[in-house]
């Protein structure tokens, strides 16, 4: 049962699971989303799920807020499945070269690289959603101790690759971009694929570790490329 | 006999391949993209005999210079473009929209311009030779996906044409009007703003910025005061969503656009308004008018009628 229903324009649907953003209520909203997607309800094109929202767009040819919100509604996922997951580990280089907001990161959270580059491999994360740009995950949580706001003026163009971290999370730039995370390091992993059967090596639900490769070894990789 | 095809001798700003849109991947954070103005995307295959969602070539500004090689292709235009035919003797004939033309062996395809509007539509019958990503034809080239590699059309390169024998002769007439006002519909964060904000948003000119293209469109105009909260967690977004970031300056979401964000959602344009409002070219004013969802389901009733009715007086 979805309480919270509202119409997002005359052709999508906007469900709120709640405020907070937290591995439960995300769980909800990706096993609402499989289940969504499995029932092939007609007329809907698309389902955008998020840490606690789900918005499903429809064809108003086919049909209207109405209809698809009396179908929604009542849906009851009671057993809260664990989505189907995997483990997928993510090299990364955090050479000075591609750390591009590392001195603004020491500075704020008072630790030296080492320490925030293990801060950051030394946990597995969750994958809350996918998606601004092709692939793109956001991961969570990371440690207290190395979290810290969006950059005050955002990049223009984030080079393809990075990854970055801000408040609770952390991410990776699929494809270049522009983008607001402070950057400390590069993958050279091609984690959007362009391979219809399978576009993504992350998907919601995921568990992520990234672990750390040397420049020379990053240059060795030409995934990226 | 070789293939028809074109050969690119200038790829004109933003030249794409595409259809009616990609489905079902906005989980994978893809856009629906395909051509941002339905009308004209449907007329063009119409006019040319072309199956509904066969691909097309769209172009914004200045339209790409093609040389056609090969025995006989016919060509349609549609939008409010500028553009001619320079024939293999270098005699020229003014091209007209909506109305189809045959192209023969070396005969060039020049179009300049469109005209107090964004995008405008090239078919050829038969279409083109390319394949599908995910079902569709529609090109994303911020994610590199769709035919030509995901990239927009290069100078130099060769497009290869389906074969087709037939020549087509069609016409229709057709004006792409403007309208007084872009509907909108409130949306989900629309309490967050001051209520001098919203009495400027639903009366005041709002101007088309520079900072537009198929992924969103920047508008400047009176500054939108959010009272709340300038960022929210970040979310899925759609086609017309309207956000306001702390700036004050709205964003609205054109075909291509990041499937997530986080600045709170003003309003959404009604799917009715959608194609004219992506036609406004930087500089041109927009007013918003607020109207209520069946209102805009309404709206869209007529829309598509109105879309099938002008398909129906194509000769």
């Amino acid at each position: 049962m979805i309480k919270n229903i509202y119409n997002l324009g005359d052709a999508a649907l906007y469900c709120d699971f709640g405020n907070s953003v937290n591995k439960e209520t995300n769980l909800k909203v990706i096993n609402y989303f499989n289940d969504i997607r499995k029932k092939n309800i007609t007329g809907i094109k698309n389902i955008a799920p998020s840490y606690n929202k789900l918005i499903i767009y429809f064809d108003l040819e086919l049909t209207n807020y109405k209809k698809v919100k009396d179908t929604i509604e009542n849906l009851d996922i009671s057993t809260l499945q664990a989505a189907k997951t995997k483990i997928v580990k993510i090299p990364v280089c955090f050479d000075d070269e591609f750390a591009l907001d590392l001195e603004r990161v020491e500075k704020k959270v008072g630790l030296g690289k080492k320490e925030i580059v293990n801060q950051l491999i030394s946990q597995k994360y969750f994958c809350y959603m996918t998606g601004f740009i092709a692939g793109m995950p956001f991961l969570g949580d990371i440690k207290e101790k190395i979290r810290l706001d969006r950059l005050e003026t955002p990049r223009v163009k984030v080079p393809k690759g990075s990854v970055g971290i801000t408040e609770q999370f952390c991410n990776l730039y699929t494809f270049e971009s522009p983008g607001g995370w402070n950057i400390i390091g590069n993958s050279p992993k091609k984690v959007f694929t362009k391979d219809p059967t399978k576009l993504t090596l992350i998907d919601p639900g995921d568990e992520v570790e990234f672990f750390e490769i040397s420049k020379k070894e990053y240059s060795k990789f030409n995934e990226q490329k | 006999m070789s293939k028809n095809s074109f050969k690119v001798l200038r790829p004109g700003i933003n030249t794409t391949f595409q259809d009616l849109g990609r489905d079902n991947l906005y989980h994978v954070g893809l856009p629906f993209s395909g051509a941002i103005d339905k009308r004209n995307f449907l007329i063009s295959n119409s006019l040319i005999t072309n199956k509904e969602d066969d691909a097309v070539l769209e172009f914004a500004y200045q339209g790409p210079l093609l040389e056609f090689s090969g025995s006989q292709t016919s060509i349609v235009i549609t939008g409010n473009v500028n553009f001619k035919i320079i024939k293999k003797d270098n005699s020229e004939i003014k091209g007209e929209c909506y109305r189809t033309y045959n192209l023969n062996n070396k005969d060039c395809l020049d179009i300049i311009s469109t005209e107090k509007s964004v995008y405008g539509y090239l078919s050829v019958k038969g279409g083109f030779q390319i394949n599908k990503f995910c079902n569709s034809y529609s090109t994303t080239v911020r994610a590199e996906v769709g035919p030509n590699d995901g990239k927009k059309i290069e100078i130099g390169q060769t497009i290869i044409l389906n074969a087709s024998e037939s020549s087509i002769e069609k016409s229709l007439e057709y004006l792409n009007s403007k309208i007084e006002f872009i509907r909108v519909i409130k949306g989900t964060n629309f309490d967050y703003f001051s209520e001098d904000s919203i009495k400027d948003f639903t009366s005041k000119d709002f101007i088309v910025s520079k900072l537009t293209d198929r992924m969103g469109m920047r508008l400047s105009g009176p500054k939108i005061k959010n009272l709340k909260k300038t960022n929210i967690k970040s979310e899925g977004l759609g086609k017309g969503v309207i956000q306001v970031p702390a700036d004050g300056d709205p964003i609205v979401m054109l075909s291509d656009h990041g499937t997530i964000g986080g600045y709170p959602k003003i309003a959404v344009v009604i799917s009715a308004d959608y194609d004219k409002l992506a036609q406004c070219p930087p500089g041109d004013k927009i007013k918003f008018k607020i109207v209520n969802l069946t209102e805009a389901e309404n709206l869209y009733k007529i829309y598509t009628m109105e879309t099938k009715n002008i398909i129906n007086k194509i000769k």
